[in-house]
């Protein structure tokens, strides 16, 4: 019982991670219809800036500030400059581009960062708390990853359901056309929405590194489990990223204790396969196709 | 009386029959109103292919100007030319007297032309009241009275406010694009095919309703369809298009009686 409770604690604290990386790639995905393979990479370089900030004496907290922001900066950039040329264009140029962007982008961060391991300092302890005489598998660094996780989720609902700009960019998300002749700036709309995801891509990679190591090809696995958990979610609907990101992340965990750890890659995958030919679409495929 | 049009109206006309039109509405008389829209000697292609032929026609203040002409005959392309959707070969596009040829899509609504694209042009994951609020967010905010206006003009959006607008029926989504243009305060009413896929009594119905907007408020519409017949019976001038090309325009009763321009052109 116990073990069958910190196995379940493990899953959903890297499970809410996962749902936060599969949330950026969907925030893309519904707005360009482009899988972003480099997310992992932008994530990354955004993680070693953080670490250098740290490593020279800087806060966490500055640290965390300054990585989100240049993965902010660094999406807008890599939107305009990379993706716009190849937007609405055939599905496998920009497939082609952002894998392009995710094997350049880890080459330099090898070039400017070095390519070993580096420890990640985690803001809060690392140790579970004790409940009566046993240690859960909780600690207080966990328990930031979920309110961090939560906060941003939080935050993108808000932004999209309650604000003008919020507003502006579903529409550009899902009728290019229409927007535009409503007057929305629609390419300023799919920056910003690249840039937004840059930033909860970025987090997502600074939460998973906290406490662990870092290395340019860290976020690997990530992209894995974050592809998987959004495809299970349907790749359009952002609560389906969450519950998507939430379900691999027990599933990888029970698969991790009971069966073996070697194992959880080739279950990712079989999950991927599984969901791929039983329901194409998602679990939250929204049943209705699109009308112009 | 001041001129809803400004210096539009000013244009082309007597200063006695803008006023007029500004009054009146100019409810399909036979008199001559200021352009709000001119269009000169547009031509634009598809590749090699031209779709549009050195085509020259006016949308005259607070008047329906129908565009006619069978499927493939420009029609659409006109419109997408027209607000910037497709860029013009030769030719010039003026709106209220300025030259808006080479604007940008998402300029074009800030300067009065609103432009609902063939197919009803809503934007299905949204719900009704989104899609309205989209309409007016390039103008910052928009008091409350607006939106009821546009619910009082098409009550059966009421009911329907919160769902998706793909839960929405032909003529709810007609009504809800029509009502999302006129949140941006347009002077000129772009209209692609509204009729598509609609009952007569439906279409009857938003045609009836586009009428008394353009009598009360002074809209200035430009209609195209290939429903010839519902459109000259509403419109005031019909422009027929034929390859690219205008083949005649004039005053939609007398193009409505000319029988051998209809089995020719118009297919009624």
């Amino acid at each position: 019982m116990q073990q069958f409770v910190n196995v379940t604690l493990t899953g959903l604290i890297s499970g809410s991670v996962y749902a936060a990386f599969a949330l950026a790639l969907v925030l893309i995905w519904r707005s360009t219809r482009i899988v972003n393979f480099a997310q992992g990479s932008m994530a990354a370089a955004t993680s070693f800036i953080a670490l250098a900030l740290i490593q020279a004496g800087q806060s966490y907290w500055l640290a965390l500030v300054v990585a989100l922001a240049s993965g902010f900066v660094i999406g807008a950039v890599i939107e305009r400059v990379v993706i716009r040329p190849v937007e609405g264009g055939p599905e496998l140029n920009a497939v082609i581009v952002t894998l392009g962007l995710f094997v350049a982008i880890q080459a330099l961060i090898a070039i400017v960062f070095g390519s070993s391991f580096e420890s990640f300092p985690a803001p809060f302890g690392l140790r579970g708390f004790t409940v009566g005489e046993t240690t859960i598998a909780l600690t207080p660094n966990s328990i930031y990853v979920l309110v961090a996780v939560v906060l941003t989720m939080a935050g993108l609902i808000a932004l999209f359901r309650f604000t003008r700009l919020g507003l502006a960019m579903r529409a550009s998300a899902f009728g290019q056309e229409v927007a535009r002749l409503l007057g929305v700036r629609v390419g300023r709309m799919l920056t910003l929405g690249w840039a937004l995801a840059a930033v909860v891509g970025s987090l997502s990679g600074l939460l998973i590194a906290g406490g662990g190591l870092v290395y340019p090809a860290y976020m690997d696995a990530l992209i894995v489990f974050g592809f998987v958990a959004a495809v299970l979610g349907g790749l359009d609907s952002p609560v389906g990223a969450v519950v998507g990101g939430l379900t691999i992340g027990l599933a990888l965990s029970y698969v991790s204790a009971y069966l073996d750890p070697a194992l959880v890659n080739l279950a990712a995958l079989v999950i991927l396969m599984v969901v791929l030919l039983v329901r194409p679409g998602g679990l939250f495929a929204s049943s209705t196709a699109r009308r112009a | 009386m001041t001129q809803p049009n400004g210096a539009s109206l000013s244009k082309g006309a007597t200063a006695a029959s803008a006023a007029g039109s500004a009054a009146t509405g100019a409810a399909g008389g036979a008199r001559t109103a200021a352009p709000v829209l001119e269009v000169e000697g547009l031509s634009a292609a598809y590749g090699p292919v031209r779709a549009l032929d050195g085509v020259s026609l006016q949308a005259e203040a607070g008047r329906i100007t129908a565009v006619l002409g069978a499927n493939g005959a420009g029609k659409t392309t006109l419109l997408r030319t027209i607000s910037g959707l497709v860029r013009p070969t030769a030719g010039r596009v003026v709106l209220g007297g300025e030259d808006v040829t080479r604007a940008q899509v998402e300029a074009m609504v800030t300067k009065g032309m609103s432009h609902v694209p063939e197919g009803r042009g809503v934007i299905a994951e949204l719900t009704v009241d989104e899609n309205l609020r989209v309409g007016s967010l390039f103008r910052g905010k928009v008091g409350k009275d607006e939106f009821d206006r546009v619910y009082d003009f098409f009550p059966r959006l009421v009911e329907r406010r919160d769902n998706p607008a793909h839960t929405l029926s032909g003529g709810e989504r007609q009504m809800l694009v029509i009502g999302r243009a006129l949140l941006a305060q347009p002077r000129l009413l772009l209209l692609d095919e509204p009729s598509l896929g609609l009952a007569p009594r439906i279409v009857a119905q938003i045609f009836a309703l586009l009428r008394n907007l353009v009598d009360s408020e002074g809209l200035s519409v430009l209609l195209v369809e290939q429903n010839a017949r519902s459109a000259l019976s509403v419109a005031d001038v019909g422009v027929v298009l034929n390859l690219g090309r205008v083949v005649v325009t004039d005053e939609a009763h007398r193009l409505a009686g000319d029988e051998e321009l209809r089995h020719a052109y118009l297919g009624f």
